[in-house]
């Protein structure tokens, strides 16, 4: 019981100071610099889509910009004209790097692209042994969503198999309809408030490119931790 | 317009040539041109230190000085921070808060009064050399000047502007080149490489102060390239 | 030593090293193409910095609120939330959950939080093993040393420098290509993962609506760590909150593109609690720690209370003349560079850490690449303001007295200018010498010589023959 009291009263003593110390208040953000706008709102960051990149207006144009941004990001963007088309790029994939299994999730896109690739699986939903994972060849997820702005995709415990699927196997594949597109990082927030504000999933990750680190003389390399790559389909 | 000059310490005893060529430059501009003889120093040097009651020590006959002038034109972005941007700062909540504001707000660096009060640019100046220009930090970045030197250099007859590939301070920061000369001096041999590496024969800025240290280090080291004060080259005719 | 003199004899050294500037200066060069690059593709950065430091102003003016709410919604999903007040609360708060946990080995995601309270050498003096994951943290844990940067931990070295130091302590280095070193720590760094008691971690922001710890990293490393093992603790100072989960979709490419010029890092990932019902897998228990060590009296100096906004980017660092020249060790502190020269003295002590105040030539780079606006190089003017107010140096103050008597009295400003000229051929003789008055400056630099003619005496003549 000791233990409590002091947690307890740690938290009284830090929450006393923090009160204490803002009595006393400060001067207005960036009040320094004379050239900004001094617009304190109820949120300062309701506008950010009017200064963040521009992502274009139409469906189109944000197509073709999640395609520069994933190419750029190193990330291998491929949009289909049918979920038929999925099976055939998956087995090239799978072909080319000689995968003897993969781990996945249940989903209607993810069992579909499980069940046509007729290699051995591990299925995270109901629990899953971690080195069984280790040795995967590749993670296939679905995601909440596709952002034109980043090029990035967004995955949570619940729409992508767990925390681990997505960044364990050296290869993850993003399974995604075209309506999953958003336009920016502003409309991501929002379509998961919608979604998920009753009850968030315990992790939501914003996945901007394979796995990379510049640590070494600040030289780009891929697959520092996580996947060396990532490929998205989407259709 | 009655302009009075600010001439900082530095440039009294070291570059008088810099000031001079202000009058001169003002003087053919058609403006009358005064220069109280009581005013030494801005008070930055105290100031900058910390000790703040020795900066107003300097500071408060300055600001009764200036009082009534019409504008104060300084030909360092340095000195002109000093009384722009700290005046204000360093007499808040004194009875002279007021007078700080209004002598900031009438204040003004060399190359930005010739710009933007002005609204000159061709001074008519011959400066057949190639040149590039250090931008002092002060006026940078507390003055926000940078387009007025550049045009004011561009029309130059016989000129060759280059730009510095980097902005970075050249080291001097006051005391600071003093008190860590190991850390000022390496910041400068930075500068003097940047600036070595455009070809240039001249580095110009609007801040003697720099100038003074860039000029220090060049000179040790046996270069050939010289510094030259923006005033100096404006009044080249 | 003193820190002060500890401090200056490194800076002497490093900022003479030739080698270190430039290995700095071209690791920096390329930060500077690439954020150049995010910035200009923002529709306007500027009116992004504002709206971010107006979000962090209102974070932190209000952060009692913020932290009850973030720590109800965190506890409402199973997180033990624990605050500690200074760095040895902290430590046992953390020694405290792995005893109980029966923990030995600890995998561990970048966090300056634990190198703030010296987290490492506590615990493996108690025995536990710690792996540092980062490849940038787990190069400098190899090489027994602090990261050089809190965002490039190991920019410092080259290639060949790592090459050696994976053959001698790990005894695998192929070559000295990045891509192979890389792999090299990829492999050793997978089985610990999973073998792993518990991953530890810092934080990025903490999000008081919703109860989410979001953490932005490249490699991969924190989300393993965040992944595999059975307990998972989070350390993070209390000013990390912001207010509001849509504030992530303005702070988060903001950091990255300040951070490392990049549109947004990796990985960035938000966490709301343990591993919840229905989901398979996750810690099953969280413990996420609230660290105030002193942030509070930072809070309490509301003129720079600002320095609180910091979101960690390390683009202050990038910019200053100071950290390019004499490198992220010569501070010896957790937060070096400007901000660091801003905070540590209110962190551990102005009297001792004024000198990184005083460090600086005020040129305000840092400033202006702040992404929450902080102000930073006037707060270093404060600090010299504090210090000297609180605790003046005797003769520097002696010596600005009579400078200021000088100065504000024309008669003997004009004595002192015309006595300079008359003495100046005789400092020549000594000049850079010991007995050279000016030797700090003279010793690299030449002294102008003082006019023959003073501007000032000019312009009297000038008015004299003009009465004429």
């Amino acid at each position: 019981m000791k233990n409590v009291e002091t947690i307890l009263s740690e938290r009284e003593k830090i929450l006393g100071r923090i009160r204490e110390a803002l009595k006393v208040s400060a001067p207005p953000p960036g009040s320094h610099d004379e050239t900004s706008a001094h617009s304190t709102t109820e949120s300062p960051a309701s506008h950010a889509r009017e200064w963040l990149p521009s992502v274009g207006e139409s469906s189109a144009e944000q197509f073709a910009l999640f395609t520069k941004n994933a190419a750029d990001l190193k990330a291998d963007f491929q949009l289909l004209a049918s979920r038929a088309e999925l099976p055939a790029a998956l087995k090239k994939i799978a072909n080319d790097e000689k995968w003897s299994r993969f781990a996945s999730h249940g989903g209607e896109l993810s069992n579909f692209a499980s069940a046509s690739l007729g290699l051995p699986v591990l299925e995270t939903d109901k629990g899953y042994d971690v080195q069984e994972m280790e040795k995967c060849d590749a993670g296939i997820t679905e995601c909440d969503a596709l952002i034109a702005q980043t090029g990035g995709v967004v995955v949570t415990t619940r729409s992508a198999g767990g925390r681990a699927l997505s960044v364990l196997p050296p290869h993850h594949i993003v399974i995604a309809r075209r309506e999953q597109l958003v336009a920016d990082l502003p409309a991501a927030f929002a379509l998961l408030q919608q979604k998920y504000a009753a009850n968030y999933p315990s992790m939501i990750s914003f996945i901007t490119g394979p796995s990379r680190t510049g640590d070494i003389e600040r030289i780009l390399v891929l697959g520092a931790h996580g996947p060396k790559k990532l490929t998205i389909f989407c259709f | 317009m009655t302009v009075t000059l600010f001439i900082p310490c530095f440039m009294d005893a070291l570059f008088p040539r810099a000031g001079i060529s202000m009058v001169e430059i003002l003087e053919r501009l058609g403006h009358k041109v005064v220069c109280p003889n009581e005013i030494a120093c801005c008070g930055q040097p105290p100031f900058n230190s910390g000790y703040w009651d020795e900066a107003r020590t300097i500071a408060a006959p300055v600001l009764e000085k200036l009082k009534s002038a019409e504008a104060v034109v300084i030909g360092s972005g340095s000195c002109g921070a000093m009384i722009k941007k700290f005046y204000p700062e360093l007499f808040k909540n004194t009875p002279q808060a007021e007078l700080a504001k209004q002598v900031a707000a009438r204040t003004w660096e060399f190359s930005d009064f010739l710009v933007s009060k002005l609204g000159v640019t061709d001074l008519g100046a011959k400066f057949a050399h190639k040149v590039t220009f250090h931008d002092g930090c002060h006026g940078l970045r507390e003055l926000g000047i940078k387009t007025a030197p550049r045009a004011l250099l561009s029309k130059v007859v016989g000129l060759d502007f280059v730009e510095l590939k980097e902005e970075s301070c050249c080291g001097f920061g006051g005391t600071f080149s003093a008190k860590f000369p190991m850390i000022s001096t390496a910041m400068g041999e930075v500068k003097c490489a940047a600036a070595t590496e455009t070809g240039a024969d001249f580095i110009v800025s609007n801040d003697s102060s720099c100038l003074m240290h860039i000029q220090g280090l060049l000179s040790r080291q046996g270069s050939k390239l010289k510094t030259i004060h923006l005033a100096e080259v404006l009044n080249q005719q | 030593m003193s820190f002060v003199s500890e401090f200056k004899t490194r800076a002497s050294e490093k900022s003479r090293d030739l080698r270190h500037r430039s290995v700095i200066r071209t690791a920096l060069r390329s930060y500077e193409v690439v954020r150049d690059k995010r910035k200009a593709a923002f529709q306007s950065w500027e009116s992004a910095r504002q709206a971010a430091a107006e979000t962090k102003w209102e974070a932190i003016n209000h952060l009692d609120e913020h932290l009850v709410a973030l720590t109800s919604k965190l506890e409402a999903r199973g997180t033990k939330v624990h605050w500690a007040s200074n760095g040895v609360q902290a430590r046992e708060i953390i020694s405290q959950i792995l005893r109980d946990k029966k923990a030995r080995t600890i995998i561990k995601s970048k966090a300056m939080t634990s190198e703030e309270i010296h987290l490492n050498h506590a615990l493996e003096k108690e025995g536990f093993t710690v792996v540092e994951s980062d490849l940038g943290e787990f190069i400098v844990q190899l090489r027994h040393e602090p990261p050089y940067h809190i965002v490039f931990p190991s920019m410092h070295l080259t290639r060949g420098e790592i090459k050696d130091l994976f053959q001698k302590e790990l005894g695998d280095a192929p070559s000295d290509s990045p891509e192979e070193l890389t792999m090299v720590a990829r492999r050793v760094m997978r089985q610990k993962y999973i073998t792993a008691d518990v991953g530890f971690t810092g934080g990025n922001f903490a999000i008081a609506e919703t109860g989410m710890i979001s953490i932005t990293e490249n490699e991969g490393n924190a989300r393993l760590t965040a992944a595999l093992p059975k307990t998972m603790i989070t350390l993070m100072g209390i000013e990390k909150v912001l207010p509001r989960f849509s504030d992530l979709a303005l702070f988060l490419p903001m950091l990255a593109t300040a951070g490392a010029g990049q549109p947004m890092t990796c990985y960035n990932t938000m966490y709301s609690g343990p591993r919840q019902p229905g989901e398979c897998d996750g810690p099953e228990e969280w413990h996420v720690i609230l660290l105030d060590n002193r942030r509070t009296e930072l809070l309490a100096d509301a003129e720079q209370r600002d320095s609180l906004h910091c979101i960690r980017c390390g683009a202050c660092l990038n910019v200053c003349p100071i950290f390019r020249n004499v490198g992220g060790h010569t501070y010896g502190t957790t937060y070096s560079g400007p901000v660091g020269a801003v905070i540590t003295p209110h962190l551990r002590g102005l009297q001792d850490w004024k000198h990184l105040s005083n460090a600086s030539s005020l040129c305000g780079a840092c400033t202006e690449a702040c992404p929450v606006k902080i102000d930073l190089h006037h707060h270093l003017l404060q600090n010299r303001r504090n210090a000297s107010a609180s605790e003046p140096a005797f003769f520097e103050r002696l010596a600005y007295k009579i400078f200021a008597f000088v100065a504000s009295r024309p008669v003997l400003w004009s004595f002192a200018k015309k006595f300079g000229r008359l003495t100046q051929p005789l400092q020549r003789l000594v000049t850079g010498g010991v007995i050279d008055p000016a030797r700090q400056w003279t010793k690299t630099r030449d002294l102008p010589p003082i006019a023959p003619e003073s501007f000032k005496e000019w312009w009297a003549k000038r008015k004299e023959s003009q009465a004429e």
